[in-house]
């Protein structure tokens, strides 16, 4: 068995001076805080990577700044599905017996650390270097490939995706540590600026400064008990140009298979932590994993069921377009939003029963795929 | 190892593609083997450039200076008729399920595939 014991997020936004460092070593102090652990407790380090400050042995390099002489450490790269990717190795770690405790830990300073222009051209080298990244394509024209193509499939529109951008923008509202806190209409997302068609510069997430940890522990440490209670993956591919078809695409088998990991069904679901780097990831994953129908994941925002107060609460941070994207720690956000959800914690965003959560995590252009299910224990 | 045959991403008009003597799998990007069933030395041919549009992004903003020069740009994913995907430019005013045939182009100081609508 193994929980998640304590988490640790910071604003994202802009950190002026902070390094990736600085910013993991916050989350990661704010997770040990929130499990009443010690340095010398944390037995097991996982972290991500950082685009502004790359290193080949990123793990020992923060283990060192912040302390810690752990008995297991290494980075892990999946893009963005890293975060849950190095939960569910730290979930197994913990039930092997490796480790105590894990701290699960990422940081960037990527929006103060260097140009959007830098930060966008990092990105799209998950591109082919030489049958795609040539062609001059950004992460929005991959995923802009995706979505004109499941627009077309699914007769979903500019406007429904828009939906979700707004969503999204309306959780973060109620969030302090949201890098966005305007909130915007359906009309102001199609208004904005072209990035690539069909996505707009509201349809994308932006680029964050922010850091984001937390504890997966072999035991509780305190009262809540926040128990992951399996987890799954899968990857088809790493080229959007080798993508399978969208009714083959990772995240159903993902879920498929953590269903029967756990013997949970979609039905058992109350809390929603779902990957959107852009609207349309948003909008396939929430119909891939089963949380709405194909083409209807958008009546359902406008229906509320996603909202705090709906059937199936929704990313209530504000998720990746509106809390905000600084790599790893991105989704990491997602995971600790949760966490506080299920241990009632979530002040003015706290839903009424976040009893059994869903997390799904993506990399790459819809490549890498982690589904897992957390549930709070008694 | 037969000889590999000029394409676009050498700087050569042309787009090529692999087929698998054994188990008949077809890949676009050029391997010393198989992907499917791991046989080496597939054999590469030169495609016809004929094939149909599955996926359209205009790209709008670009993040160097030498992509920028091109904005807007039409990125495409096209199903080529001997049965592989690319990934290609093309003209705008395109849409998915379109006829379109290869060209070739500059951009950014390369050679790349650009499909225009097939007349």
């Amino acid at each position: 068995m193994s929980f998640i014991t304590g988490v640790g997020l910071t604003p994202y936004g802009k950190h002026e001076g902070a390094s990736s460092l600085d910013l993991m070593s916050k989350a990661a102090q704010a997770a040990l805080d929130d499990a009443g652990l010690k340095r010398a407790e944390i037995d097991g380090i996982l972290c991500g990577y950082s685009t502004v400050s790359p290193h080949i042995m990123l793990a020992t390099v923060f283990a060192e700044h912040f302390g810690i002489r752990p008995a297991y450490a290494h980075a892990v790269q999946v893009g963005g599905a890293t975060g849950l990717a190095m939960t569910m190795l730290a979930h197994h770690l913990v039930e092997a017996g490796l480790a105590r405790h894990v701290l699960v830990v990422a940081g960037e300073n990527r929006l103060t650390g260097q140009s959007r222009d830098a930060s966008i051209q990092a990105l799209a080298q998950v591109g082919h270097p030489d049958y795609e990244v040539p062609l001059g394509p950004t992460i929005p024209a991959y995923y802009g490939l995706v979505a004109t193509r499941y627009m077309h499939e699914y007769s979903v529109t500019e406007e429904d995706l828009a939906e979700f951008a707004v969503l999204m923008r309306k959780h973060a509202c109620t969030h302090p540590g949201a890098q966005f806190h305007d909130p915007i209409t359906v009309a102001d997302v199609m208004a904005s600026k072209p990035v690539a068609m069909p996505l707009k510069l509201l349809d994308c997430c932006p680029v964050s400064d922010g850091g984001a940890a937390f504890i997966v522990s072999g035991e509780r440490t305190g009262e809540a008990g926040v128990r992951i209670r399996g987890c799954a993956q899968a990857h088809t591919h790493q080229h959007v140009t080798a993508a399978p078809g969208l009714s083959e695409l990772g995240a159903e088998i993902s879920i498929a298979r953590a269903k029967e990991a756990t013997g949970l069904a979609i039905s058992d679901v109350r809390y929603a932590a779902i990957y959107d780097s852009f609207t349309i990831t948003l909008a396939m994953l929430l119909e891939d994993l089963g949380l709405a129908g194909r083409g209807e994941a958008a009546a359902r925002v406008r229906s509320g069921h996603f909202n705090r107060d709906g059937a199936m609460p929704l990313n209530t941070h504000g998720g990746l377009l509106s809390y905000g994207h600084c790599g790893v720690g991105g989704a990491m956000a997602h995971l600790v939003e949760t966490h506080l959800q299920m241990t009632g914690r979530a002040a003015n965003r706290q839903v009424r029963d976040a009893s059994i959560a869903l997390l799904h995590g993506d990399g790459g252009v819809l490549s890498s795929h982690v589904s897992m299910f957390l549930e709070r224990v008694r | 190892m037969s000889e590999r045959l000029g394409d676009w991403t050498k700087g050569e008009q042309a787009i090529t593609y692999q087929t698998c003597a054994a188990c008949r799998h077809v890949q676009y990007f050029h391997r010393a083997f198989c992907a499917a069933c791991g046989v080496s030395d597939p054999h590469e041919e030169r495609a016809s450039g004929k094939g149909r549009v599955y996926a359209i992004s205009l790209v709008c903003r670009a993040a160097t200076p030498e992509t920028r020069a091109h904005v807007p740009y039409n990125i495409l994913l096209v199903d080529c008729d001997e049965g592989f995907r690319l990934m290609a430019h093309g003209e705008t005013g395109l849409a998915i399920g379109d006829s379109v045939t290869a060209s070739f182009r500059l951009f950014a100081g390369k050679l790349v595939p650009f499909f225009t609508k097939e007349a």
